[in-house]
């Protein structure tokens, strides 16, 4: 299947605002997705979270984005939002 | 919408596909015009080897057949100055001997053999290409949808619908649906409530795909958003108000007929895909473009199912009464959508009165309990009649005034009826009425209509909503293509 595209039907005035989920009590049993943007030695900062969140009991995936100055590509957002609990995003070196 | 690229030459040009049977008729014709006509450039939709021997030019992609508004192949085109002056489709030999200027073109063939279709308006694409060649004129937002993401569900997650799903407005799809007005698609119809931004006809055609309108649907559907987004209708205030109402559009004129609207059976439900989606396109533009949701500006503390949409004609062909549309001062020619603020219809039930005078009797009756028995003049009502119920007033010739006369006489109400406390009601006008008579509606404020299926003793009535300056008022527009 190829992407589809859609045309907005609201105003595009102002975005939707949605609330942040609770924030949970533990870690311990999360799923969680550590978003590389591909910047240079991002993968080092994520490797160190990965490990301390593992031995916290969480389930690590890792995600990479194609380049860093691009939005990530929106078949990648729906994989991380549909298979994680949580998202950690590692925003520049 | 006008494509204005035409990149065709000055001279002759000539555009021809394999598949058509005439176009390989014309082959020696053409291949005789390439010898005597220097600047004659041909196009082939379809093969570029076609016509044998000829140098076309490739027209795979359509490019030119689309901003030269080719129709039929083959089609022969003459320009001078960047201005076409002749243009001939199909083959007819004396077009073409004129058109070429060469007396004895053809001799060989038929005097006539109708052309094909261009594969530039085949159905299967025309779509992709309007998009393609013309999709610059949509300057909405485009969102993506993930290769794995239902788009149903995607419209639901971003919150675009009304609880129902939509149709996905892809390019394509609002392409489509712009052809169904002559009005530029950035064309500011009106500034819809309740975040008064403006309102496109891009962004209204968008909505109406997702409401699973019709092209032809959609000068309806902007002249019912012309209509709610005034000021005497106040449509803010129809979404803000804790009442349960909404938006009711009564069509007129016979274009009701031609887009397949019903004013008959079942009119006020379900089934017709015009009724139902030009109601449902209005509440998606409140909801989507103005902004108007429910538990948001939206605070009606019941509704009513008739809010996702309530749109319906008026059978005026058969009324024996002047059309709501004609009552209200436009012609029974005209194309015309009246807006009224209405909760959910009830029905009124007299299957005994023959005299009209006891049928006046029962819907005055009934009339008198809208939002309260006791609460005179500050709400409207639309009566609908059923056809049954409307032929006992006509037996009797009583017209549209009569009726509505008749109707209004019975529903002048003693203040001691209707002052708080009476009736062990507390709910009531203020004592200072008690000797008072107080109108039911205010003049003008009781609408009637000729709707419904032919067997019944019915009627239908909507209850209004604050009337006047406070509140609403009826708003008629003109359609407009």
């Amino acid at each position: 299947m190829t992407n589809r595209v859609i045309l907005d039907p609201t105003s595009e005035k102002r975005m939707t605002s949605r609330d942040l989920l609770a924030r949970p009590k533990t870690i311990s049993g999360q799923t969680i997705g550590l978003l590389d943007i591909s910047k240079a030695r991002g993968d080092v900062f994520l490797n160190q979270l990965e490990s301390r969140l593992t031995t916290a009991g969480a389930k690590v995936l890792r995600f990479r984005k194609p380049t860093f100055t691009k939005p990530a590509p929106v078949d990648l957002r729906h994989e991380i939002a549909t298979k994680c609990t949580l998202v950690i995003e590692a925003l520049a070196d | 919408m006008t494509v204005t690229k035409n990149s065709l030459r000055d001279g002759w040009t000539l555009i021809v596909k394999r598949e058509c049977a005439t176009c390989v008729m014309v082959v020696p014709v053409i291949t005789r015009l390439v010898r005597e006509l220097p600047s004659l450039t041909v196009y082939t939709q379809d093969d570029p080897t076609f016509p044998e021997g000829v140098a076309a030019v490739n027209d795979l992609d359509l490019a030119a057949s689309w901003h030269a508004d080719i129709d039929t192949v083959p089609t022969l085109i003459f320009r001078a100055n960047g201005v076409e002056t002749a243009r001939t489709v199909g083959w007819l030999r004396s077009e073409w001997r004129e058109l070429t200027g060469i007396a004895d073109l053809g001799a060989e063939l038929p005097e006539f053999r109708p052309g094909c279709g261009s594969m530039s308006v085949d159905p299967d694409i025309v779509d992709k290409l309007r998009v393609r060649f013309a999709g610059e004129i949509l300057h909405a937002r485009q969102i993506d949808i993930a290769s794995a993401e239902d788009e149903f569900e995607a419209m639901f997650s971003r919150g675009f619908t009304d609880g129902l799903p939509v149709v996905p407005p892809t390019p394509e799809r609002v392409m489509r649906m712009l052809n169904g007005t002559s009005r530029a698609p950035q064309e500011v119809v009106a500034i819809a409530p309740p975040d008064l931004v403006e309102l496109t006809v891009e962004k209204i055609a968008i909505n109406a795909v997702m409401a699973g309108c019709l092209p032809e649907y959609l000068p309806w559907v902007i002249a019912a958003i012309e209509a709610i987004c005034t000021d005497e209708f106040n449509m803010h205030g129809v979404l803000a108000t804790t009442m349960p109402v909404g938006p009711v559009i009564v069509c007129n004129g016979p274009g009701t007929r031609a887009i397949g609207m019903n004013s008959g059976v079942n009119v006020l439900g379900q089934g017709n895909r015009a009724n139902l989606t030009i109601g449902r396109a209005v509440q998606l533009i409140i909801r989507n473009v103005g902004g108007g949701r429910p538990g948001e500006v939206d605070r009606a503390a019941h509704g009513h199912p008739g809010k996702l949409g309530f749109c319906f004609a008026e059978d005026d062909l058969g009324s024996p009464f002047t059309s709501l549309a004609v009552a209200r001062g436009f012609d029974a020619s005209q194309n015309t959508v009246t807006v009224f603020t209405g909760e959910g219809p009830r029905c009124v039930v007299d299957q005994l009165a023959r005299e009209p005078e006891q049928l006046a009797q029962t819907l005055a009756a009934c009339l008198r309990t809208v939002h309260h028995p006791k609460l005179p003049f500050a709400f409207d009502a639309m009566l609908i009649l059923g056809p049954e119920h409307a032929r006992v007033f006509a037996q009797a010739n009583w017209d549209r005034e009569r009726v509505l006369q008749e109707i209004n006489d019975r529903l002048q109400l003693p203040g001691a009826e209707i002052v708080r406390g009476a009736g062990g009601m507390a709910e009531g006008v203020q004592e200072a009425f008690k000797d008072a008579t107080l109108p039911k509606f205010r003049p003008g404020g009781l609408l009637l209509v000729h709707a419904g299926g032919p067997a019944g003793l019915f009627s239908a009535i909507i209850g209004g909503w604050v009337n006047g300056s406070v509140g609403s008022d009826p708003v008629t527009k003109l359609v407009s293509a």
